[in-house]
């Protein structure tokens, strides 16, 4: 997936495959710029522009969405959930709560009436723990949390399928998140949920993801269950990036610098991405990209292992 | 040696030690600080509501900062940590209370003795893009502070420069000197802000979420930065953030800020690992741990943050708190003390006295 | 914008050059027949005084130009400070002076200008300063808004931080980014006074006679309009109009070129 921009073309996304099993949560992560949002928005072909899908398929419960209509595209989203960044900006200012349902049930059951819509906003709103009498309030009367316990209320609102989170916790306070993620987990389970979990947070993921895709530079360079990553991990850069995490119960584990510093995807480095920062580099790393190899329930995408 | 000199010697040496300690007077005391923002309010309303409404950024505060520590102000947000942050080094003035660097008042400095305390405490911003004005280069930011104090030659003052450049990280430094803010990245730009931190070799520095936004994989560069730096001048800092599990890391003793108010201060392991009071057990067990077998035991309090306009009466934390009894809503707890070092403000630490 | 530079230097060319280029003396009477049509001899046709237009319209800028320039020059200098100022230092000034300058600035300005005018009396200088007065408003609340807003910057508290002093962060860190918009607001403001001084002559309140001046030609125009006359108040119209035209696309075309490079 690219970015074609006037001073070149930056590749946001490339070559990333990966499949996910019905109500398994995937988590991906990577530091800004890594192209996991892009990948999230390319999932339901919703990339800003100018970026456009250069090449691949996404396989959605059997269909390719890459040869889909627009309009028929349209009809997958209502089946798909997204969930925002930032909830103070997604949100319209000058609409009710209710209206942001009603809008977008709406435009996806053509034959719902406008007070169903409201009494499903409601019990929704319930759920996740808001009065459901709040229905009627715009949202700026909401807090931070709250706005985005609405924006999973939206995301949930067709009950789909699939939910694609894309850093749904960032913006929020410590206490805030922990009462989000359990809700998070709760849906989880109520509604069958397979869930896209993009963050840079490492203990969101381990907390909340069964599989792990670890980015970096546009190229998934890991990829495998959780625990074994955790344990495990083979590529350079997921050690580091778990080694830098803090961590608070064990503090002298934690907190490790990975030298250097992200790349600019105008100019990236020849071969494998990393190899600038990577401790472990040796001569075919600046020739030629690593592969995705399997070790036996991972993938990993190092020479390291060639 | 016989019994005479060893109790001579015992006692010269406790001399010698408790003198040493008199000697060393925290750097930084803070005494009843409060700081409360007007709110803006338009004629009508003032009108109707009668009288001004505040913000309680600050709500009476009391701590002492020590020389060579780093010292830890938690909080989410509405805590206050960032006014607090701001107090100490005079960008914003106390409402009321007192606060002391180095035994001397701050409040009401004039601009001469202003000018001199500048020099001594300084301040790393939380969003690097923000805290460099983007039409001045980058070397000129940093030797922007020198300008301002006259000192050394303009020269001397280039040179003083690349050398901090270098120190930061930036190498070449002459590469760097006239690059723009928005030419560099983002780890990069925070150790410009650093850099201009540091130049006039400052005593004191408060760092305002520094590593907040930055990227995960350089945050521990910079703290590494700040750690030798640290070494280097002897400095003194208060590390503001919400984030307990770097605060663990890097900081010495710890404050955890609620509302404007402080709800504990203790050594790093004291307030990690007992920690008293119920929020700071609550924001210990909300952090998610980087460890899939780590099952998190969230103990959750009910509701959000409430506004710091018209806080909660009585002990800020009670309409959330699970433990909360009678005296809670009624009485404010004051600061009881768990060790020499370890201080709770909750009523159930209160053992009457009998 | 080059289009709007090119228009602007051109009419500033033809006015400078105009004792050169111009065919007749612009204020010379009974050169030609009174009040004929545009033909050969004066392609612009003349006036009821027997002027010739084409002159007249080569000369008749020099006027405008000069009240628009000493207005604009003037506006900045007292509307720029006083707005830095004042917004700076915020409390009592800051709202003293909004109200003030609010006040004027609810004056329909052509209507203000002439008060101001028929209070001074008559000439350049007069007419500039009344013209100044409306526009000063403008730029007031242009560089308050924009002060407003870099005070409250980060990098500006760190020059605080720093140890900076009012003085100093006014000078190195609000003004720079306030020029952009000063600047901008100038060129559409040059348009505005050309129309306004225009105006001002219209009413009779501007210059003497004796000067070839575009505002003259437009009010004997009008009146000879009924006449049939049409060509004494076309040309001299079609240059103020083109004049302005040139200065506020200058103007646009800044504003574009300053913004953008933030952006990227």
């Amino acid at each position: 997936m690219d970015y074609p921009t006037r001073i070149g073309n930056v590749r946001a996304v490339d070559h990333v495959s990966f499949s996910l099993q019905k109500g398994q949560t995937l988590g991906v992560v990577g530091e800004s710029g890594c192209g996991k949002s892009t990948l999230g928005f390319s999932v339901i072909r919703l990339v800003p522009s100018p970026g456009i899908i250069t090449e691949g398929s996404v396989i959605v419960d059997g269909t390719d969405i890459m040869r889909l209509s627009e309009k028929e595209m349209r009809r997958l989203r209502g089946h798909v959930g997204f969930i925002f960044q930032d909830p103070m900006t997604s949100l319209n200012p000058v609409k009710r709560i209710g209206d942001h349902f009603v809008e977008f049930i709406r435009a996806h059951e053509k034959n719902v009436s406008a007070e169903d819509t409201l009494e499903r906003a409601r019990k929704i709103l319930e759920s996740l723990g808001i009065l459901p009498e709040r229905v009627n309030d715009y949202p700026h009367q909401f807090s931070g949390g709250m706005r985005q316990r609405v924006m999973i209320g939206l995301g949930l609102a067709l009950k789909p399928k699939l939910l694609i989170a894309d850093e749904p916790t960032t913006s929020l306070d410590v206490i805030v998140e922990a009462q989000i993620l359990e809700l998070m987990n709760k849906l989880k389970k109520e509604y069958d949920l397979t869930l896209i979990l993009i963050t840079h947070n490492i203990g969101i993921i381990a907390e909340m993801a069964d599989t792990v895709a670890v980015m970096y530079a546009g190229r998934m360079v890991e990829f495998g269950p959780t625990t074994d990553i955790f344990e495990n991990p083979l590529h350079p850069y997921t050690k580091g990036l778990l080694e830098s995490a803090p961590n608070i119960k064990h503090p002298e584990r934690s907190m490790r610098a990975i030298p250097g510093s992200p790349p600019d995807l105008m100019n990236p480095p020849s071969g494998c991405k990393f190899h600038p920062r990577c401790p472990h580099a040796f001569e075919p790393c600046a020739l030629r990209e690593p592969l995705l190899l399997h070790r036996e329930r991972q993938r990993v995408a190092c020479h390291l292992y060639d | 040696m016989n019994l005479c000199c060893y109790i001579e010697s015992a006692n010269a040496w406790l001399a010698i030690y408790t003198t040493r300690l008199l000697m060393m007077p925290p750097l930084v005391e803070v005494k009843d600080v409060m700081k409360y923002f007007p709110v803006q309010k338009s004629f009508i309303e003032t009108l109707l509501s009668g009288k001004g409404e505040f913000v309680r950024a600050v709500d009476r505060i009391s701590f002492t900062i020590n020389r060579g520590e780093i010292f830890g102000l938690v909080g989410e947000s509405g805590s206050g940590k960032t006014t607090a942050g701001r107090l100490l080094i005079r960008l914003i003035d106390p409402t009321s209370g007192e606060i002391k660097f180095d035994g001397q008042n701050i409040e009401n400095l004039d601009e001469a003795e202003l000018q001199q305390f500048r020099r001594r405490a300084q301040i790393i911003f939380q969003d690097p893009a923000a805290a460099l004005n983007p039409r001045m280069t980058v070397g000129q930011a940093i030797k922007h502070a020198l300008d301002i104090h006259k000192i050394g030659s303009e020269t001397e003052r280039q040179e003083e420069v690349l050398r901090m450049l270098k120190r930061v990280g930036m190498t070449p430094p002459e590469n760097f000197y006239n690059k723009y803010p928005h030419q560099l990245s983002g780890g990069q730009r925070q150790r410009v802000v650093i850099g201009r931190a540091m130049i006039l070799q400052p005593e004191f520095v408060v760092a305002d979420e520094p590593i907040a936004m930055v990227d995960v994989s350089i945050r521990a560069q910079i703290l590494d930065l700040m750690l030798s730096l640290k070494q280097e001048l002897g400095l003194t800092y208060v590390f503001i953030t919400h984030d307990l599990a770097t605060a663990n890391y890097f900081c010495d003793r710890i404050a955890i800020m609620y509302l404007g108010k402080i709800a504990e201060v203790g050594l790093k392991n004291e307030v990690f690992k007992s920690p008293k009071h119920p929020y700071t057990v609550a924001l210990m067990s909300a952090i998610p741990v980087p460890d899939p077998k780590h099952k998190p035991e969230r103990l959750i309090p009910k509701g959000e943050i409430p506004s710091s306009i018209s806080p909660p009466p009585g002990c800020r934390f009670h309409p959330r708190c699970p433990y909360t009894f009678e005296r809670c809503p009624r009485e404010e707890p004051r600061m009881l003390r768990i060790s020499e070092t370890h201080y709770v403000a909750c009523h159930l630490f209160d053992k009457p006295v009998s | 914008m080059i289009v709007g530079a090119v228009i602007v230097t051109a009419i500033v060319l033809m006015t400078v050059l105009a004792s050169w280029i111009s065919p007749q003396d612009p204020v010379a009477i009974n050169v030609g027949p009174i009040l004929s049509p545009p033909s050969r001899e004066f392609p612009l046709g003349t006036n009821h005084l027997g002027q010739d237009m084409l002159s007249r319209v080569i000369a008749g800028g020099a006027m405008v130009m000069q009240v628009a320039v000493i207005s604009v020059v003037v506006c900045i200098l007292v509307g720029v400070p006083v707005g830095l100022l004042a917004s700076y230092a915020g409390g009592t000034s800051d709202k003293a002076t909004s109200l003030i300058m609010d006040s004027i600035y609810a004056f329909p300005g052509l209507v203000l200008a002439i008060a101001i005018a028929a209070m001074l009396g008559r000439g350049v200088v007069n007419m500039s300063l009344a013209i100044a007065v409306v526009y000063i408003p403008s730029y007031y609340r242009i560089v308050r808004s924009q002060v407003l807003t870099i005070k409250e910057l980060q990098y500006v508290e760190a020059a605080r931080a720093v140890g900076a002093k009012s003085r100093g962060i006014l000078f190195r860190c609000v003004l720079p980014n306030v020029v952009p918009s000063v600047v901008s607001v100038a060129t559409i403001n040059f348009a505005d006074a050309i129309l306004t001084a225009a105006g001002l002559t219209f009413v009779g309140l501007g210059l003497s006679v004796a000067v070839p001046d575009w505002g003259w030609d437009l009010t004997y125009g009008r009146r000879l309009l009924p006449a049939g006359a049409w060509w004494v108040i076309t040309f001299p119209g079609i240059m103020i109009v083109l004049l302005a035209l040139g200065f506020t696309l200058i103007g646009e075309g800044l504003s574009e070129l300053w913004s953008p490079r933030l952006e990227q």
